[in-house]
């Protein structure tokens, strides 16, 4: 039942914006004029494209990004049954935490979370 | 308390007399459907409205006050305007991706704002992975943002969006960790669990000083996840324009709006649901009476109090603190925000051990 309603919200969702745009589609007004299809810049033509090489700052974050999300994703299950797993669960997670923890100072002492 | 489960047990009986299941069935999702579409829109469309003239009080102003009885209208005819505007077409853009973008910005926000518990009863999806399920969607909506400011194919969309989707990265670990500390404490995931478990008294009031702190990290956290308040730098007028939507118009550009808005509700309403109790009651242990007072108040105000009292709060940031820079944004989560939330889970999970909870 959950997830049929899952896929009828999925289905909503997209249908919000189909439906808009159908409508938009249909009642907005058209023109054409060719200075309109230029990038909204300055006001004089862009200069070479904006798909090039891009800073590796946010490269680096988005992978220290991914270490940590996979740990969250890890620590969920866990967190539901700490109670019934005692003191031996809490070691177990410690120890990951605390490698976890490690890798962080590593990339904070290598300067990987400053802003260069 | 009022249970809704009532009404729709007497939807649900009511059809399957007249029709045989596969209809009632589908009757029922096309109900759930245009229900949470009708929601969607009056909740943003309020939002909007409250937004202005909050921020116009803090500044001394009116705000809008000219369509309708205390501009109550304006945002509906603002949506209206928008509706109307032409779809511009512009050169030199990756089609496929610009229009898909959207999609994904509204799918994954509409689909968080299913999990949100409205009142006793009233819930769309209550998967038992609950909260995780709505981190996990509502980190789709990074992916919409990324792809608008990528295929526009301007440098003003491929600076917001970068810096959009690192603000939201980063800040999702301490949203994921402070939520982490309140299922270590409730002892289960499901939406209706954590606010069952609260009965006795919401989480912020019995979880003890970790969940003061979580809710701390929460607040700033979702403040940034929703690119609003200090963290607005993804959309910093003064240098980017618009940011990841300049290249956008009409309701292509509605749609970001929308969203936007919807997250500022799903953020309050995650807040609320967490720590302040969802639909539970006010209840105080031993008064009777006044727990009984407290009943009266139906759940759905109960509900949508709350979330207002911490939309508000992150109104009121916006318009208290300056705006940061992005190495400072981000010495903030990766420095100070991601240890306190480890070391903070870690005392959590001592607290419930050893049972140092009210």
């Amino acid at each position: 039942m959950n997830l049929a309603l899952f896929v009828v919200v999925f289905i909503t969702g997209i249908a919000l914006v189909v439906a808009a745009m159908t409508i938009a589609g249909l009642i907005s007004p058209r023109s054409f004029n060719p200075q309109k299809g230029e990038a909204y810049e300055c006001g004089i033509p862009t200069r070479g494209t904006s798909w090039m090489q891009f800073k590796a700052g946010y490269y680096l974050f988005a992978i220290l990004f991914l270490m940590f999300d996979v740990e969250t994703v890890f620590l969920f299950p866990w967190a539901v049954i700490v109670r019934d797993l005692g003191v031996a669960g809490l070691m177990s997670i410690l120890f990951f935490l605390i490698i976890l923890a490690l890798g962080l100072a590593y990339a904070w002492r290598k300067g990987a979370l400053e802003w260069k | 308390m009022f249970d809704f489960s009532v009404v729709t047990h007497w939807i649900d009986t009511l059809l399957r007399q007249w029709l045989p299941e596969w209809g009632a069935l589908l009757i029922e999702f096309v109900l759930v459907g245009v229900v949470l579409l009708l929601l969607y829109a009056v909740i943003a469309l309020v939002l909007i409205y409250a937004e202005r003239k909050v921020c116009a009080f803090f500044q001394c102003r009116l705000g809008p006050n000219r369509v309708g009885p205390y501009g109550i209208f304006q945002s509906v005819a603002d949506m209206l305007k928008i509706l109307i505007k032409e779809l511009i077409e512009i050169k030199h853009i990756d089609r496929f991706l610009f229009n898909l973008a959207p999609f994904l910005v509204i799918v994954s926000s509409m689909l968080a704002f299913g999990c949100m518990p409205f009142g006793k009863g009233l819930i769309a999806i209550d998967f038992n992975i609950g909260v995780f399920f709505i981190m996990a969607v509502s980190s789709i909506g990074v992916l919409g943002i990324l792809l608008a400011g990528w295929s526009s194919n301007n440098k003003f969309t491929l600076i917001g969006a970068m810096r959009s989707g690192a603000q939201m990265i980063s800040y999702e670990l301490s949203i994921g960790l402070s939520m982490l500390t309140v299922v270590v404490f409730a002892g289960t995931m499901q939406t209706s669990g954590i606010i069952e478990a609260q009965n006795r008294g919401w989480f912020l009031f019995t979880g003890h000083i970790p969940m003061l702190i979580a809710f701390i990290i929460y607040l700033i956290a979702g403040t940034a996840e929703t690119n609003r308040g200090p963290f607005d730098l993804p959309e910093a007028e003064s240098e980017l324009t618009a940011g990841y939507h300049t290249e956008y118009s009409g309701i292509h550009f509605g749609f970001y709006y929308l969203a936007e808005y919807l997250n500022l509700f799903i953020v309050s309403g995650i807040a609320s649901l967490l720590f302040l109790g969802g639909w539970m009651p006010f209840h105080i242990g031993g008064w009777d009476a006044f727990n009984q007072v407290m009943d009266y108040i139906p759940s759905v105000i109960w509900f949508f109090g709350k979330t207002a009292v911490v939309m508000f709060i992150i109104m009121w940031f916006k318009w208290t603190f300056p705006r940061l820079r992005i190495d400072q944004l981000l010495h903030l989560e990766w420095k100070y925000l991601v240890p306190i939330g480890l070391v903070n889970l870690i005392l959590m999970t001592l607290v419930v051990m050893f049972g140092w909870h009210f």
